[in-house]
């Protein structure tokens, strides 16, 4: 496995300065005491201004930790990179300097996580919070930083801004500290937001508010994004591709319709069917047997090969490469056409 | 033993029934002399029957009330007032040796599957221990193979009986908690969120395991669960929490199809359809604000502050959950109307 050449990513066709933010052959595993876990096994994906890519996968796909190599904020160790790129308008930011680093971080790359109220200090109001990256970051007076924090309260649409400076978090309801928390991210007007499951611990009429602001700031602050979710419901509202991940990988990469009309791989097929939707009643969901792999022992050939309806002896023996469909599409799977056509057996 | 007080099972009958339901937290003031300043009315009058074999959604947002519903029916917590019987015995006076009769009728899976089983005991144990409690439901000698029959039962290893919790993943750990539940043959299960914790493939399976089981072995299931989704796909009857009350009640069709109350109406247009060319974002009512706190709830009707139709009798008059003009099943709605277009989701 793993050494191929860099895998190509569909849709967009490279623009002649590059893609803003690209993500090469990435590779990332977990020294732990009872082994190593690989947890990130030649990931590729890209973004291009103004757009929003959605990563989906179930817990341990490594959806985050792709995120948060981007980030620079792995642990390492335990997590060690092995190898790959991440470019960032060209340069790689894996062998930046840490100082140069920190520069990128937060003022062109930003991230909001799922659970605003441990990821926000508890003993101090937000206001000083999000105030704190300006001052520090971008130079600020405190009368200045104050100033600009009332407005980004106001971007986020925190009712009554300027009077809820010097409230703490617990004083907010979840969906307000999530506002909280994209002020911060915002502070600094980052190029790319990444959004690791920013909805998850929220209710649902939350939930769709959080995901109508996020699409406007987008939109208004020209923005990309990249969504982190395990949920196939919030992403086809928002996003513009899609890439799914599994056991480390990216196992098909699309435009979001495309990927709905006709999933081109069997786990985004065995997805989409076991989900119960509003709209569709039955009694028997569609399952995918069995577990997600333990990352200290990968299945051989495809890492989806147990759990696969369409498995064969050659998914056993051959880790499928990313076959490109017609339209641009990519899927690592040795039947994928037949998948998408539903063809297969 | 004494057989159970039930001779004939009719399939339909009234198994559990609910009768104003109250609960409120009292909210003290002063350290040596307490006194009450005020009660958070987690539970406020609600009122329900659950039919033998049938299952019933309680679906709401958090802080509606219905995990404290949940425990109050558990006896878990001791209600303000009100009645509830399970197969016309009261449930709620009883105590000592009646209530552990009563409560071996009714059981109870929890949300969380990893710190509802105890790491220190083997699965053998967990499963086993209830009957510890009632030793005159397995006697002398047959606890094991009772435990390893009930692994197998919700489809897990009957040689794992040794294991621990660790050992499982988060599926097969919620599998451990039905089995524990399923131990003395109750005729009603509580779940509270049984799945939520899951990853969508996982959840899946477990949504298709209590499908199985009901069938099995008749079970009724009170189903609490803030997926609409997942609440339409299992449950035949669906009630509607929204602070501490239920504000509209019927079939899973009356409620996903012909909904009277706003309430209802914008929970379902928020749910996120997994699918970019079936939303339709027309449909979506989207609610402002946040849920106002259950110890200050808003006068009249508890929706009023957030609703789109509210009128001065919404403030002045509390709408009882009755039928009404535009559909004949309960809603709590002075102005309650079906959608148009219908159904709406």
């Amino acid at each position: 496995m793993t050494e191929s050449a860099v895998r190509p990513t569909p849709a967009s066709p490279t623009p002649p300065g590059g893609h803003l933010l690209e993500v090469r052959d990435l590779h990332v595993e977990f020294r732990t005491g009872e082994g190593v876990a690989k947890v990130i096994n030649g990931v590729s994906y890209h973004l291009d201004p103004g757009e929003t890519l959605a990563v989906l996968g179930e817990s341990g796909s490594g959806k985050s930790v792709t995120a948060q190599a981007v980030m620079g904020i792995l642990d390492t160790p335990p997590a060690v990179i092995r190898s790959g790129q991440i470019r960032y308008r060209g340069r790689d930011l894996l062998t930046l300097p840490e100082e140069q680093r920190r520069q990128v971080r937060g003022k062109e790359i930003a991230m909001i996580f799922q659970d605003a109220l441990s990821a926000l200090n508890p003993v101090f109001p937000v206001g000083w919070q999000i105030g704190e990256t300006l001052r520090h970051r971008a130079g600020m007076s405190r009368a200045d930083a104050r100033r600009r924090t009332v407005e980004l309260m106001d971007l986020v649409r925190i009712p009554g801004a300027a009077g809820r400076l010097g409230d703490h978090p617990h004083q907010f309801s979840g969906g307000m500290r999530q506002r909280v928390m994209i002020a911060m991210a915002l502070a600094l007007d980052p190029k790319v937001l990444i959004a690791d499951e920013p909805t998850t611990a929220l209710d649902v009429t939350v939930q769709a508010q959080i995901m109508d602001l996020l699409a406007d700031l987008r939109r208004d602050l020209d923005m990309a994004m990249i969504l982190i979710t395990h949920d196939l419901g919030v992403v086809a509202g928002v996003a513009d591709r899609i890439a799914v991940m599994y056991a480390g990988r990216i196992v098909e990469h699309a435009d979001v319709h495309a990927l709905y009309r006709a999933p081109a791989h069997p786990y985004t097929k065995g997805l989409l069917a076991s989900i119960p939707r509003l709209d569709v009643r039955g009694r028997e969901l569609a399952t995918i047997r069995g577990l997600p792999p333990n990352l200290m022992r990968i299945p051989t050939g495809c890492p989806f090969h147990p759990r696969c309806p369409y498995v064969q002896q050659v998914c056993v023996d051959v880790v499928p490469d990313d076959l490109v469909l017609a339209d641009g599409r990519t899927s690592a799977c040795h039947f994928a056409q037949e998948v998408h056509d539903d063809r297969a057996r | 033993m004494t057989a159970p007080a039930s001779p004939a099972k009719v399939r339909g009958e009234t198994i559990l029934a609910v009768d104003d339901l109250v609960k409120h937290f009292p909210i003290t003031r002063g350290v040596l002399f307490q006194r009450q300043v005020g009660a958070v009315r987690a539970v406020d009058g609600v009122s329900f029957v659950l039919r033998r074999g049938e299952t019933l959604g309680i679906v709401g947002e958090s802080g509606c009330g219905k995990s404290t519903l949940a425990r109050l029916l558990m006896r878990l917590e001791t209600p303000t007032s009100g009645r509830a019987t399970l197969e016309g015995r009261d449930l709620l006076s009883a105590s000592g040796g009646e209530l552990r009769r009563l409560r071996r009728n009714m059981q109870m899976v929890m949300q969380d599957p990893y710190t509802s089983l105890n790491p220190r005991m083997t699965v053998g144990d967990i499963i086993g221990e209830p009957f510890d409690i009632h030793p005159d439901a397995a006697p002398k000698g047959s606890k094991r193979g009772r435990v390893q029959e009930l692994l197998d039962l919700v489809g897990l290893n009957p040689e794992h009986v040794n294991r621990y919790p660790h050992q499982f993943s988060g599926g097969q750990r919620q599998r451990i908690g039905i089995a524990r539940a399923l131990a003395l043959r109750p005729e009603v299960i509580v779940c509270d969120e049984p799945v939520s914790a899951l990853d969508v493939s996982i959840q899946a399976q477990v949504i298709n395991l209590l499908g199985q089981l009901q069938d099995e072995l008749g079970l009724s299931y009170v189903f609490i669960a803030h997926d609409l989704s997942v609440v339409r796909h299992i449950c035949d009857r669906v009630a509607v929490m929204y602070l501490g009350r239920i504000v509209e009640i019927g079939t899973e069709e009356e409620i996903y199809e012909r909904a009277t109350h706003p309430y209802t109406q914008a929970l379902l247009s928020a749910v996120p359809v997994p699918d970019p060319a079936a939303r339709d974002a027309t449909g979506i009512i989207r609610l402002t604000g946040d849920v106002p706190s259950p110890a200050d709830p808003p006068s009249g009707c508890h929706f009023r502050t957030r609703c789109w139709k509210a009128e001065d009798i919404c403030a002045r008059e509390d709408p009882p959950t009755v039928p009404r003009p535009a559909d004949p099943h309960p809603s709590a709605c002075h102005f309650a109307a079906l959608r148009d277009p219908p159904g709406g989701a």
